[in-house]
């Protein structure tokens, strides 16, 4: 990252999704898989991207990364990454791009390292664009983030192969892989998911340091309400495709407008303070991508549905503090 | 002839190669009677290969017609054949004709296999079709067929002969390396490697072929027997290496002519083919056993 002194380079975007749909080829019809998203990373800042399985927070993900499946298309709209637009590059730019300023930490630690090559090896591998570090540099570099992330010993550890670390370990290396190279965004897809949940906060403690450190901006994506509440400034609720509500972390968790966010909040159970037998759901199921329903997405198992939620698309409506929903029921005059 | 490598061991996946593995790997197959036996058979061909000019005890090629049809004494161990010629000598320098043809053309098919297997698994979908095609255009030949076609328009020669195999073995490891090279692609790994800035030639050569490979090579080291009695099939034929070349299927085209004469070159120049074929298809059967992980017993 480039030192400005003179410029507020913390509130320009560093990523920007504009309008971005995205479409998948099935045997049983294309599946609109994103539908007209948008949203924004401000430098320095953590986003967080919530929704339940099935919902496109992966594949937004992967559309910036560009590392989509072959049967998925982008059908409209753009990416910006610090002010280049990432679906027009070349092939070999993008590559440029990726693991350099713009990189990801996957899921599941256990199967996102070759488990053939050794940790070392690997840390040393995405040095290659830098051709005036000696291997012995490349080595201590190597070291010195293993050591950043956590791992004991690391000079002893880089010969060693990933099935010889535990999970939480291996989640480290693959941190210090994405971060190596100090990206200005680092995409988190669920990386404690797969983790206990000791493990997970120390995983969370790491990356909140971690973005002070290198100054780099985080889209972290997960369907755990509470790690987004404690490491967040901004959160985007995706529902079917679609998002619904998005504003800073706070008014979103306080005063959330949209009624599945309302609803996604209530089912979480550390904010349940009452003990009860039964844990709160919101009933019926994710909408069927091949058949979107003609109004709002959420309408089949919105509490508050009311007609007009059935034949039309609801706008996005600017509430509250920064909160942006798509719901009917913040229209001036909404029969509620 | 040639045993079709099944699916399944696509899935192998071989433990990382570190000194301590290679040592580790030899301490379990110890515990492995066959293996032990398979190890033992193909060390003593290798070493009859390598050894030939010091162990035989005459020239194999020298002939001596007042001896022919010697029955196996002290003086010719395996007795002489219709020329004179001590078979236990064209034996043991038959071992390097057996071994050239099966490991040499072995591991030159093998390389083209995993280059033409890559590129079919990792590149543009036209060329993997277009590979696909080349491959079972190759295999649908019946391979005694197309080693007789071969033969019969080139001549029958030692080039000829590795050339045919070549042919024959690529497009089966092409086939394996590029089935297992399409599941390695959509791994989680390769993926999280390319969200890292991996290039595609190092993603395939330092990432992919060191996963994938294991499986095709034990198939491979189980193909060299068959190889080596295609050699000695093709040359009984009188469709292989040319005399007097004392290649083993020579020598059981000799003993065969004779067979009512003198049973025990027929006999001499079978037990080395049994014995070859034997050493190399139980350690390369114990071999698999030990590095599939599914398989491996619970220690």
């Amino acid at each position: 990252m480039s030192v400005a002194v003179h410029a507020p380079e913390t509130a320009a975007p560093i990523l920007s999704v504009r309008d971005l749909s995205v479409r998948f080829g099935s045997s049983r019809g294309p599946v609109l898989a994103l539908r007209k998203v948008s949203l924004e990373v401000l430098r320095g800042s953590i986003v967080g991207l919530v929704g339940e399985s099935g919902s496109g927070k992966s594949t937004l993900a992967m559309a910036v990364m560009r590392l989509m499946p072959s049967n998925a298309t982008v059908t409209e709209g753009g990416i910006q990454f610090a002010g280049r637009e990432l679906l027009t590059l070349p092939a070999a730019e993008m590559q440029r791009l990726r693991g350099d300023r713009l990189s990801m930490v996957f899921q599941d630690p256990m199967t996102s390292l070759n488990p053939v090559r050794s940790i070392g090896n690997q840390l040393i591998d995405i040095q290659y664009r830098d051709r005036q570090l000696s291997q012995f540099e490349k080595r201590r570099k190597a070291a010195d983030m293993l050591r950043r992330v956590g791992i004991p010993d690391p000079e002893r550890q880089l010969g060693r192969h990933p099935h010889q670390f535990s999970g939480g370990m291996r989640q480290r290396i693959a941190i210090a892989m994405g971060i190596l190279e100090k990206p200005e965004l680092l995409i988190a897809d669920e990386p404690t998911t797969a983790l206990d949940v000791t493990l997970e906060a120390q995983i969370i403690q790491l990356l909140r340091e971690l973005r002070r450190e290198i100054n780099g901006s985080i889209l972290f994506i997960s369907h755990n309400l509470g790690i987004i509440a404690e490491l967040c400034d901004y959160v985007v609720v995706l529902y079917a495709g679609e998002v619904v509500e998005q504003g800073p972390v706070r008014e979103l968790f306080h005063h959330p407008r949209h009624p599945y966010t309302q609803a996604l909040l209530e089912c979480d159970p550390a904010r349940i303070e009452e003990v009860r037998r039964e844990l709160p759901t919101i009933s019926g199921d994710v909408p069927n991508l091949l058949r979107i329903p003609a109004g709002c997405v959420f309408a089949p198992r919105c509490a508050k549905v009311y007609d007009r939620c059935c034949s039309e698309h609801p706008v996005d409506r600017a509430v509250g503090q920064g909160l942006v929903a798509r719901c009917h029921l913040l229209a001036e005059g909404a029969g509620a | 002839m040639f045993a079709q490598p099944s699916d399944s061991v696509v899935t192998v996946v071989v433990e990382p190669a570190s000194p301590g593995f290679i040592v580790d790997l030899f301490r379990r197959l110890r515990q492995e009677p066959l293996g032990v036996l398979g190890l033992t058979l193909v060390l003593l061909v290798v070493f009859c290969a390598l050894m030939a000019r010091w162990i035989m005890p005459y020239n194999p090629d020298k002939i001596k017609v007042v001896e022919r049809f010697d029955m196996p004494s002290a003086i010719h161990i395996f007795g002489t054949d219709s020329l004179g010629r001590d078979v236990l000598s064209r034996v043991i320098a038959g071992s390097q004709i057996a071994l050239g043809v099966g490991v040499f053309s072995i591991a030159v098919a093998l390389i083209f296999g995993i280059i033409l297997g890559l590129l079919a698994g990792y590149g543009p979908r036209w060329l993997d079709n277009f590979l696909l095609l080349l491959f079972d255009s190759v295999y649908s030949f019946p391979t005694v067929m197309l080693g007789l076609t071969v033969v019969t328009l080139f001549g029958p020669s030692l080039e000829t002969l590795i050339s045919v195999v070549i042919t024959i073995q690529t497009p089966g490891y092409a086939r394996l390396i590029r089935t297992a090279t399409l599941s390695a692609k959509t791994s989680e790994y390769i993926l999280a490697i390319r969200s890292l800035g991996g290039s595609p030639w190092r993603i395939l050569l330092i990432h992919i072929l060191p996963n994938i490979i294991g499986p095709v090579l034990i198939i491979a080291s189980m193909d060299i027997p068959s190889v080596i009695t295609l050699e000695a099939g093709l040359t009984y034929l009188g469709m292989g290496i040319p005399p007097p070349a004392p290649s083993w299927g020579r020598i059981l085209q000799d003993g065969f002519d004779n067979i009512r004469d003198a049973p025990w070159i027929v006999i001499a120049g079978g037990i080395p083919l049994i014995f070859t074929t034997l050493g190399f298809t139980f350690l390369g059967e114990s071999l698999r056993d030990l590095l599939d992980p599914k398989l491996r017993r619970i220690v």
